[in-house]
């Protein structure tokens, strides 16, 4: 017995010691005032308040964001702010339960922002934006679906992603392309011409990778190239019922079956880390690639040699109409429930979110989409062709982005779940998988909405 | 005439001061073992009926447990996918990596017993491995066995051998972590290899008068001498199985090796590939530290307590007949 328990025991500590290395090895930047600026708060007459913002972003992004943040640092006696970069949804989820979090968060994963509002844990800020008259049609009306829940403001929109379509003019012009794929049809034979194998039969340039888990490749970013719609009127999840789906499902295994699933599986391990200067597409192993606005700052800083062109994604030939219009998502900040000093926290994040130089400056370090509807035309944005790609599939009204629930991203998790064994070959019958992963979706929700187990 | 008892002639003050004295000594015993009273409760105990407590409630950390019954279990045995492949992957482990795992330190162990020069030195490479942290040998395992860049896939490529995905593979992953597993077997070999050292030489002498050839005198002779030692590295073994972790987290991470929304891991990472290295307490941290069902993870934890302290009875009760014990037949 002892044995069985010593053994449940160890479990749950080895689980906790785990739990508690992930919430750590954050980099922490702060970012103290040096001297107050002209036009300064002057509310300061003590010490300054100690304001804690945890964001996504790490490395050279954090430095962008970090030298905005110095900014309104400067300008404010009254705080002095310490950013920590680096931050994902399991440490915030974490700081929110531990109830001893930031006084300021940001997220990247905007679907989200359900299980932040409806959980309580980050704060209503309805009050705070009726009180300084923050109006939320200054955010174009994406940005403010997911930034709410149920009609519980909980975040704002701080920058925005959209996805488009990159692709390397050097590898197109040699294949006798000149313009990129506008339909699936287009980029399907033209993925087939680009793709070379070395000698020994393996990958070596790939023409486009549909692989569901790599780099940004999910349900989520491929839907709006099919119209896919995640769920009715009433809310039930839809994958079965809308044949977009099946059709999407059907056409991205076919192109992982001309590569060889084995064969792309070994390709993607030997291509670079995302995030890093040996990206696929950036050292050309990838000709064309579906990614977020942001590459085109990483392209910039790290393959400023790089012959690419961007564009709206291709679409399903029998959506032509879809063309031009993307995936959308942001980046959202919130004030966490346990949060000290939440009436600064509220001016610095109506700082972060409203200003339109702060949301230019940060877009043209970032090369992130600006969110607020005049800062996108803000004459602060320094004109770039590549990025301004990503500024039109924003604003194009039929863009579009996945349902905020209750469950947060769970539905997406169960759904790529799905798609793993979809995609492996292991699923013989799609329109049933498809039926399955509907109820499993329903019920989740119905669970989170009622709150019950597990 | 009856004798007078001792307690008879003992004045009352006297077994009052008796009493003191025990009522101090029982004090003493208490107070020195407060230690461990204090630990275990507040280690052990406590952690304990506080989950088996927590498991009949729904509790999110954020809003005060609310009890909802035996929804966790239900949940749990009828409506979570993820659990029977999870049950499955961890009864794998306990089937194929802690026989693995025993035989190869044994072996080791006896190839280094027999060893006569540079003992010390092959003992030490040897133990090396469990030295190092789970977390760096995992990231060199994922490296060496890179199905693209790895040097083993290399090496057998220049062999004319095409090598599997690995870590990449539903069907390789969970060997490739047997592999891991064996690698860093150090601690298991050195207790074999001590327990091997301690064979009397003259039960092997006497086997082989009796005209034993080697693998008799092992079968005969060294395992019955040893069994004990086998059945604490079968118990500890599948402890460690239904525990593991660490390895198969990195690994599953590592080997995905790409993010989903600018940076963030997604759920289906764990147990990449295809849920193949999905353990229990990898679902349970999931539950519990990415999903913050507490309620639900207690349940969890309840039944690998139960599981853990009946597959321990079983192996125990069934070794009983098979340990070698001095003054007993094996």
């Amino acid at each position: 017995m002892r044995r069985g328990l010593t053994a449940t025991l160890a479990t749950c500590a080895l689980a906790l010691v785990v739990a508690a290395c992930g919430g750590g090895g954050s980099k922490s930047t702060s970012t103290s005032a040096a001297s107050s600026t002209p036009g300064a708060s002057t509310a300061a007459s003590g010490p300054a308040t100690k304001l804690t913002l945890w964001v996504g972003w790490s490395d050279r992004e954090l430095d962008v964001f970090k030298k905005v943040v110095s900014e309104y640092d400067a300008a404010h006696p009254e705080v002095t702010i310490d950013l920590v970069g680096g931050i994902d949804d399991d440490k915030i989820t974490a700081a929110l339960r531990s109830g001893d979090g930031p006084d300021a968060v940001s997220s990247f994963t905007s679907s989200n922002v359900g299980a932040y509002c409806s959980s309580g844990g980050w704060i209503d800020l309805a009050p705070y934006m009726q009180q300084d008259g923050i109006d939320a049609n200054i955010f174009p009306s994406t940005a403010q679906y997911y930034t709410q829940y149920n009609g519980t403001r909980c975040a704002l929109p701080i920058l925005a992603d959209s996805y488009g379509f990159y692709y390397n003019k050097g590898l197109l012009a040699k294949a006798g392309a000149t313009a990129p794929p506008k339909t699936v049809a287009e980029l399907t034979e033209l993925a087939k011409k680009l793709t070379t194998r070395k000698a020994d039969g393996s990958l070596d340039v790939v023409g486009f990778d549909p692989f569901f888990g790599f780099f940004q490749n999910t349900p989520t970013s491929f839907a709006p190239l099919f119209g896919a719609q995640w769920q009715d009127q009433n809310g039930k999840s839809t994958l079965a019922t809308d044949p977009s789906w099946a059709k999407m499902l059907t056409w991205q295994k076919e192109l992982i079956d001309f590569y060889g699933y084995d064969d792309l599986v070994k390709w993607q391990a030997g291509v670079g880390d995302e995030f890093s200067a040996s990206n696929a597409f950036e050292t050309g192993k990838l000709a064309m690639n579906l990614d977020g606005e942001w590459r085109v700052a990483f392209i910039q800083n790290e393959h400023p040699d790089l012959q690419y062109g961007t564009a709206p994604a291709p679409v399903d030939e029998a959506k032509s109409d879809l063309y031009g219009t993307g995936y959308i998502n942001g980046t959202i900040i919130g004030i966490p429930k346990a949060g000290k000093h939440q009436d600064l926290a509220w001016q610095l994040v109506k700082y972060l979110t409203t200003d339109d130089k702060a949301l230019a400056e940060l877009s043209n370090g970032l090369r992130n989409v600006p969110s607020t509807t005049s800062s996108a035309k803000s004459p602060d944005l320094i004109p770039d062709q590549n990025f301004s790609t990503f500024i039109d599939i924003f604003n194009n009204p039929k863009s579009s982005t996945n349902p905020i629930t209750a469950a947060g991203s769970g539905y997406t998790d169960l759904f790529t779940s799905f798609l793993a064994n979809w995609q492996a070959g292991k699923v013989k019958d799609l329109q049933a998988g498809l039926a399955e992963v509907d109820k499993s979706i329903d019920a989740q929700k119905e669970q989170a909405e009622a709150g019950q187990a597990p | 005439m009856r004798s007078l008892g001792r307690r008879d002639v003992i004045p009352s003050a006297r077994r009052a001061s008796r009493r003191r004295a025990d009522w101090r000594r029982r004090g003493l015993v208490l107070f020195l073992m407060s230690p461990w009273i204090i630990g275990f409760t507040v280690f052990f105990a406590y952690p304990i009926l506080d989950t088996a407590y927590l498991s009949f409630f729904h509790y999110d950390l954020l809003s005060p447990p609310r009890y909802i019954g035996l929804d966790n279990y239900r949940f749990l045995l009828h409506d979570d996918p993820r659990v029977w492949p999870a049950i499955k992957n961890t009864l794998w482990l306990i089937a194929v990596m802690v026989p693995a795992r025993i035989v190869f330190a044994l072996a080791i162990a006896l190839m280094l017993a027999r060893i006569r020069s540079g003992a010390g030195v092959a003992r030490t490479i040897f133990y090396l491995p469990a030295l190092v942290p789970p977390v760096a040998a995992t990231l060199g395992f994922v490296y060496l066995l890179n199905p693209a860049t790895g040097p083993v896939n290399k090496g057998l490529g220049v062999l004319g051998l095409s090598g599997p995905n690995w870590f990449q593979s539903p069907e390789w992953a969970k060997p490739s972590l047997v592999l891991l597993g064996m690698w860093a077997v150090g601690n298991v070999m050195v207790i074999f290899l001590a327990s091997v050292l301690d064979v009397p030489r003259q039960l092997y002498e006497a086997a082989e008068i009796d005209g034993a050839g080697t693998f008799q005198r092992f079968r005969h002779v060294t395992v019955p001498a040893i069994s004990p030692v086998i059945l604490f590295a079968i118990v500890i073994g599948v402890i460690e199985a239904l525990q593991y972790f660490t390895q198969a987290y990195v690994a599953a991470h590592i080997a995905a090796g790409q993010a989903s929304q600018a940076g963030s891991v997604t759920t289906s990472e764990l147990g990449y590939p295809l849920g193949s290295t999905l353990f229990y307490p990898i679902l349970l941290y999931d539950a519990a530290f990415r999903r913050f069902t507490m309620g639900y993870a207690s349940a969890l934890t309840m039944v690998l307590l139960v599981v853990a302290f009946a597959v321990t009875y079983v192996i125990i009760r069934r070794s009983r007949s098979l340990i070698y014990q001095e003054g007993t037949q094996s």
